[in-house]
């Protein structure tokens, strides 16, 4: 036991990866060996089987090209990912995979995509693409900062599902309701790339947290960060603070 | 004409003195004349080729230009990274006469995917080469497939012949967007030399193998010379080859026939970018050229500026100027330089700034593999740019810790070529505006060729 296995699942890295999702896993994985415990990554492409072991699950954003790639594979595990999300296993989805995760996608176009209904939200293409630099703040998490760069508009459709954040600077979710991503249980969703887990640690940390109590209990981190890689945090967390949309 | 003419001199005389941009002159004339380009460029006998894609526009264009006037071709072309339409216009007001005259036979053109097609809308283009696509500033073009399909858009408006790289597949779809009557011909890679190139999906497809690419390197190499009398039957005769290479001489086969250039240009892509080159000039000159001076304009062409670009500074010691603006060409960077020289000492520079020029999001920091840095005679001694703080950060994560962190790129420059003389090579990776920074801090100290950049 002294290895302290985590396993973390990319969730189709071939098809969706539009930007710096690669970030996410590789902040995961580092700040897991910063804490004292062996990370393991696995990637679930539509081809493969779903892994049988999976501590976190990380998916990114796609074009809509990549989204169609994965529908069916989708479709066809989203049984296991929603008893993962009932059960408490720590998610994070960006971007396309968030919009996936909630009922449907109506594009443009009125074509309708079936989401796998974890979040209790729907989102409408759009004809204006949603880009900037784009700071919200949470109750959980502070303040959260980052990228967004989406057509797709997401609101909500019930009370299952709460927003992550409320928009500071930006647009977010939609250009009504000033909120931004969602959360239901341990399963996070949001626009923001950046990436989104170096830049805002305590999302990343909250993650790590709730994959190892679920899987040993506790969370005893037998190290710590290092000190010029939370200094350096705190220094880019600044700069993207004060930038301009 | 005349008065545009007239009119557009003046201003960028004006705007010279108030040691403005080029950009200005351009964008009054383009409103006041919008059919000035078209009208411009019609008066060229050879018409004009446009040559875009994501990686290497400026080197291709430098090379296909310089083979062009080995032909005894005049050859106008806009300067160097100026790529939109109305850098094209101000390059045209400084080159035309007073009377409305451009004096030139063919107009090579690099544009940004999204004003080639701007541009092909005013003039279609009788050429032009598609280079790639790969991701860059998405926060610009929003998706990957748009730019693919600002490509096919220019393939459709071109009206005699276009050039194609045919490894990649998004480049490949403009094939069916040709007008029956356009010739289409590619440049393309000895089989063996294919798991050099990744194709950006490749790139992100983790289930490939991560191992450097470099290093199989000198074993492809020895296997194609021996296969390449017989690949030369088999290739077909519409497509540019690259057959095999070293760090400073490639084969190609062109027209069925293989040649052997000792090259300056330095960098994989560079290289393929040289195939490139060679089909456009190929296509437009129906094949007809004299080889010798061909051969001898190519192994004379110097690296464009940031392109591995050397300065020497009034210490003696010598800098490199690399440009990165994506994942794929960052990455193919590392690659390359980290791994030429991997023996000597190694002081490294990043600076990575945000303006709209550099690309906004900083996710594309997270997608470029840094571990190439990650050896003991490389240092990265200092980390700059108004986005310094995210890219040490990236650094950290790859488990490399740069000595110095310092936005501020004229102080961050100052101590890093102070340092310079302790290492035979100082290498600057460098995004495009933190490059421009650099370049003017760099011009006050020591003398550096003139960038055709304001």
């Amino acid at each position: 036991m002294s290895e302290r296995k985590i396993t973390i699942v990319h969730l189709y890295p071939r098809s969706m990866n539009i930007y710096g999702d690669a970030g996410n896993v590789l902040a995961v994985k580092r700040r897991l060996e910063w804490y004292g415990y062996t990370p393991k990554i696995v990637s679930h492409n539509e081809t493969n089987v779903f892994p049988s072991e999976c501590d976190i699950l990380i998916g990114g954003g796609g074009q809509d090209s990549g989204q169609l790639k994965i529908m069916q594979d989708l479709q066809i595990i989203a049984p296991k990912l929603q008893e993962l999300a009932e059960n408490g296993t720590p998610q994070l989805m960006v971007c396309g995979l968030y919009q996936l995760y909630g009922l449907y996608f109506k594009t443009y176009e009125d074509n309708f995509l079936d989401g796998i209904g974890v979040f209790d939200i729907y989102t409408l293409g759009k004809t204006t693409r949603l880009i900037g630099n784009i700071t919200t703040e949470s109750d959980r998490f502070g303040k959260i900062v980052g990228y967004e760069n989406h057509s797709g508009q997401t609101f909500f459709d019930g009370k299952k599902t709460l927003p992550l954040a409320k928009v500071l600077n930006g647009v977010g979710n939609n250009e009504t309701d000033k909120t931004e991503g969602a959360i239901y249980k341990n399963t996070i969703g949001t626009y923001l790339h950046g990436s989104i887990l170096p830049k805002n640690p305590a999302i990343c940390d909250f993650l790590i947290e709730q994959a190892t109590i679920n899987k040993y209990g506790e969370f005893a981190p037998t190290s710590k960060i290092p000190a010029h890689v939370l200094k350096t945090t705190e220094n880019a967390r600044k700069v993207a603070f004060d930038l301009p949309r | 004409m005349r008065f545009y003419i007239i009119l557009g001199k003046l201003l960028r005389a004006l705007a010279r003195l108030r040691g403005g941009g080029s950009a200005l002159p351009g964008m009054v004339i383009e409103k006041l004349c919008p059919d000035f380009l078209s009208k411009m460029l019609l008066q060229l006998p050879l018409g004009v080729a446009v040559i875009t894609g994501t990686n290497g526009k400026t080197t291709t264009t430098r090379i296909a230009s310089a083979l062009l006037e080995s032909q005894n071709l005049r050859v106008f072309t806009n300067p160097t990274g100026s790529n939109f339409t109305r850098g094209v216009i101000s390059a045209i007001l400084e080159k035309a006469d007073c009377k409305g005259n451009l004096p030139y036979d063919i107009a090579i053109l690099e544009l940004d995917e999204a004003y080639a097609v701007h541009f092909a809308n005013k003039v279609q283009p009788e050429y032009s080469l598609h280079l790639n696509v790969m991701r860059d500033q998405l926060d610009r073009f929003g998706e990957i497939d748009n730019t693919q399909r600002m490509l096919y858009s220019l393939a459709e408006r071109t009206t005699k012949k276009i050039v194609l790289n045919s490894e990649d597949y998004r480049i490949m779809k403009s094939t069916d967007a040709a007008k029956q009557e356009v010739d289409v011909s590619y440049f393309s890679l000895a089989p063996e030399l294919k798991a050099l190139f990744p194709t950006d999906d490749e790139l992100y497809d983790d289930t490939l193998t991560k191992q450097s690419v470099i290093s199989q390197n000198t074993q492809i190499q020895s296997k194609t010379r021996n296969n390449s009398q017989k690949l030369s039957k088999t290739l077909t005769v519409n497509a540019t080859t690259l057959l095999s290479f070293t760090d400073s001489s490639a084969t190609y086969l062109l027209n069925g026939e293989s040649i052997d250039v000792k090259l300056k240009v330095r960098g994989l892509y560079n290289i393929y970018n040289v195939a490139a080159a060679l089909q456009l000039v190929n296509a437009i000159l129906d094949g007809d050229f004299d080889k010798n001076s061909l051969i001898s304009a190519l192994e004379n062409v110097t690296p464009a500026f940031g392109r591995g670009e050397k300065i020497t500074l009034n210490n003696g010691a010598e800098l490199e100027l690399v440009l990165v603006k994506n994942p794929s060409g960052f990455r193919l960077a590392l690659e390359s330089f980290e791994n030429s020289n991997a023996d000597d000492k190694t002081q490294v520079m990043i600076a990575i700034s945000d303006e709209y020029a550099d690309g906004r999001d900083m996710s594309w920091l997270w997608d470029v593999d840094f571990t190439p840095l990650h050896n003991e005679n490389t240092t990265v001694s200092l980390v700059s740019g108004t986005r310094a703080y995210d890219m040490a950060l990236r650094l950290m994560y790859d488990l490399i810790t740069p000595t110095w962190i310092n936005d501020d790129i004229k102080s961050a420059l100052s101590t890093f070529t102070s340092d310079a003389q302790n290492a035979p090579i100082n290498r600057i990776y460098c995004t495009y505006t933190a490059m421009l920074k650099i370049r003017s801090e760099l011009a006050k100290v020591t003398e550096i060729q003139e960038s055709g950049l304001k």
